[in-house]
């Protein structure tokens, strides 16, 4: 990349005007199968402002990850933004091209993947992977840009005299903070970590966690935080969306959700997770098995599972209502706050 | 746990000859105190007529596991003291019968090679498991084939763990087979069709003949313990059985676990580097750090009263789902250190937050904290 490395839009792109950092707008993404589409993101809105992190949760096959990588458009090659608008620092990302999309890949968006193990490229040094792309992106010499990941290392709490090692000289922990000085390097605005603590132990779960939130603060970074685990999302997110089958059943902030959440499919799933600090009892499952996403079944995609189904549950799609200021919920059993 | 029994014991010398299991170099006394059992080796109707005695299926004393770590021909020239993995180091508990038992810790803790030691899939390099008093190691191979049938393993991925190119009655059927237990196809057919159905994939007949690959991954899981349950073995062996699942399928399998506690009888030694999850269903609890427990008691009293810092750190970060809880966390900074050098004194006095000077000059003992809870840590004398 030349020396326009500001990151402001292109001249001939004209400034958006859209909600927070990162606006989602009725994003709908598809996967192309022999058998048909597969319908993996179905209609999912969020915002996510300056500073702020976003916990998106739910459980596998729900449409977190795709949803993310939409925002990157770093969808497998059969997958498909069929609709929806995905709106960043005053652009729409879902009109990009490839080539600008990879000016915003890295220096404005970044991302820490799934299996610390498995991201890195085992033959080459962490640190070199870590400066490529500094390289890249800012232009600088290896030498420069191993410099910096130096820097980076000591932020992430590695000694930067490890810059040189190859991945599998570092433990589990170190390469996760790897992974996050990487996605550090260009100094994104926004940062989505796609379950990043999951395969750890807890303490170590717990150093990253802990680097993660000094970090957002620091460098007043956004955060999207996708998990499974609703007691990390609970733990570090200010916001929350749940998802089902591809779509948002509830969002709001992380206190609507675990302290008054309506969705009886969120109700459920926070039920699942024990609570060591409360009275012991055990954990509760939630019946039968997600639906068969090439042909979703009419209506509330939940319905087929829900306790609390009424007539129209399995015709008419929910729509989001707005039940107290910011908290969403896609249910038959709730109206609109007056 | 028994009241005099020590969780700990002088570290061995570094130089000290690893003896395997039952070898010509075992230095381990044929019998124990505490042991009814006084003879050699231990022999099929030994085992027929072995009785659980005060409810404690398993015994286990001071286990050790050494792994030697090989080193070059001209490593060893320059430096001939051989060094070993101290994967479990001096380990003491019971297991008592119809009890669920987890064994939590993080990983390379040593939990995983104390589940299998149990079993003997590892040799222990010192010290003793008995099984209703009989001593593991000394059983011959014909009574570990009948012990086997007893005492079951469940891995952690339900992908490899089984296989693919079997349908779901032979997997589960393999084990009476191998064994021998069943005379007629017919009685083949019912305890299949009984352990799976009390595994919880029901109706039994609509899965007998599918394979693997058309089953989810707790349904696998599933199909796991079913191949284990279908021998009516005494103890189970839960090696991190829901790791790998979703959250509703992990609850599922737990729940089935209980219920198998509880209608079965199964005793179940559940190893999990979860501390949540092993509160939820378990007994007691044992919380193992660089092969050693450092603490263990009834699980409600290890959990609302932890004693060892290192168990007070584990329970204060795990997270809960409730974002107003206020709770400090302990965060203990840096890693479990290695476990071929260990540090002085007590293993976790480099990270211990409450540690004192004497800490990395004494090996703590356990200190009985009330009923069965112990704690090895020299602050609490």
């Amino acid at each position: 990349m030349s020396a326009t490395a500001t990151p402001a839009p292109a001249k001939t792109e004209e400034r958006i005007e859209h909600k927070g950092l990162l606006e989602v707008r009725g994003l709908c993404t598809y996967f192309k199968l022999s058998q048909g589409w597969v319908h993996a993101v179905e209609d999912v809105s969020f915002t996510i402002e300056k500073g702020e992190s976003l916990g998106l949760a739910g459980e596998s096959g729900c449409g977190k990850t795709t949803a993310a990588l939409s925002i990157l458009k770093l969808l497998p090659e059969n997958g498909r933004i069929v609709s929806g608008d995905i709106l960043f620092d005053g652009r729409n990302l879902t009109k990009r091209t490839e080539y600008g999309m990879s000016k915003i890949r890295w220096k404005e968006i970044s991302m820490i993947f799934q299996g610390a193990m498995n991201a890195l490229n085992p033959v080459q040094e962490t640190g070199k992977q870590v400066a490529e792309p500094i390289m890249l992106h800012e232009g600088l010499s290896e030498a420069k840009a191993l410099d910096r990941a130096r820097e980076l290392f000591e932020l992430v709490g590695i000694n930067p005299k490890r810059v040189m090692d190859y991945p599998h000289q570092l433990s589990g922990g170190m390469r996760q903070r790897a992974m996050i000085a990487m996605a550090l390097a260009c100094n994104p605005k926004l940062v989505i970590g796609d379950e990043p603590t999951t395969a750890l132990d807890v303490m170590v779960q717990a150093q990253i966690l802990d680097l993660i939130a000094r970090l957002r603060r620091e460098l007043d970074l956004s955060f999207i935080l996708i998990s499974h685990d609703l007691s990390v999302m609970a733990e570090t997110c200010d916001k929350g969306v749940i998802m089902y089958a591809g779509r948002v059943v509830e969002s709001g902030t992380t206190e609507h959700l675990f302290r008054d959440a309506r969705h009886p499919y969120t109700r459920q799933l926070i039920r699942a997770f024990p609570n060591i600090h409360e009275r012991r009892e055990m954990v509760s499952s939630i019946k039968g098995d997600p639906p068969n996403l090439l042909e979703p079944p009419p209506g509330c995609r939940f319905a087929p599972r829900c306790d609390e189904r009424i007539a129209g549950c399995d015709e008419v799609d929910p729509a989001a209502v707005e039940v107290t200021p910011g908290h969403f919920v896609s249910c038959h059993l709730f109206k609109e706050a007056t | 746990m028994a009241g005099d029994e020590q969780l700990t014991a002088p570290a061995p010398s570094a130089d000290r000859q690893v003896p395997v299991s039952g070898g010509p170099l075992d230095r381990r006394a044929p019998t124990e105190p505490g042991s009814t059992y006084t003879g050699g080796r231990v022999s099929t109707e030994d085992l027929a007529t072995a009785d659980v005695t005060d409810g404690v299926l398993f015994k286990i004393r001071d286990l050790e596991v050494y792994f030697p770590i090989h080193q070059s021909f001209v490593k060893s020239l320059v430096a001939p003291e051989k060094k070993y993995v101290k994967a479990v180091d001096h380990v003491s508990f019971d297991v008592r019968q119809g009890e669920i038992l987890a064994l939590v810790g993080e990983s390379g803790c040593g939990k995983t090679t104390t589940g299998r030691a149990m079993l003997r899939l590892e040799d222990a390099t010192g010290g003793h498991i008995y099984y209703k008093e009989l001593p593991v190691e000394r059983f011959s191979q014909k009574t570990l084939r009948e012990y086997r049938k007893k005492a079951q393993i469940i891995f952690q991925d339900p992908y490899n763990s089984i296989n693919p190119k079997q349908t779901i009655f032979d997997i589960v059927a393999e084990p009476l087979e191998v064994n021998g237990l069943v005379a007629t196809e017919r009685e083949k057919e019912e305890r299949v069709v009984r352990a799976i159905n009390e595994a919880g994939l029901r109706p039994a007949e609509e899965y007998l003949y599918r394979y693997p690959h058309e089953l989810s991954g707790g349904q696998r899981q599933r199909v796991c313990i079913a191949g284990a349950t279908v021998l009516d073995p005494d103890v189970i062996v839960a090696d991190e059985p829901v790791a790998s699942l979703d959250v509703s399928i992990r609850n599922d399998i737990l729940k089935l676990m209980v219920e198998q506690k509880e209608k079965l009888g199964v005793t179940y030694v559940f190893i999990t580097h979860d501390l949540s999850l092993a509160w939820v269903i378990s007994d007691r609890i044992a919380v193992m750090y660089l092969g050693r427990i450092v603490e263990i008691g009834d699980t409600e009293e290890v959990v609302s009263n932890p004693k060892h810092p290192y168990t007070k750190a584990l329970i204060s970060v795990i997270p809960v789902p409730d974002p107003l809880a206020k709770h400090e966390h302990v965060i203990l900074s840096g890693e479990t250190p290695n476990p071929v050098d260990l540090p002085s004194g007590c293993r976790f006095h480099p990270r211990c937050p409450e540690a004192i000077d004497a800490c990395s000059e004494i090996e703590p003992t356990d200190v009985h904290i009330g009923g069965t809870h112990y704690a090895a840590c020299i602050r609490l004398t």
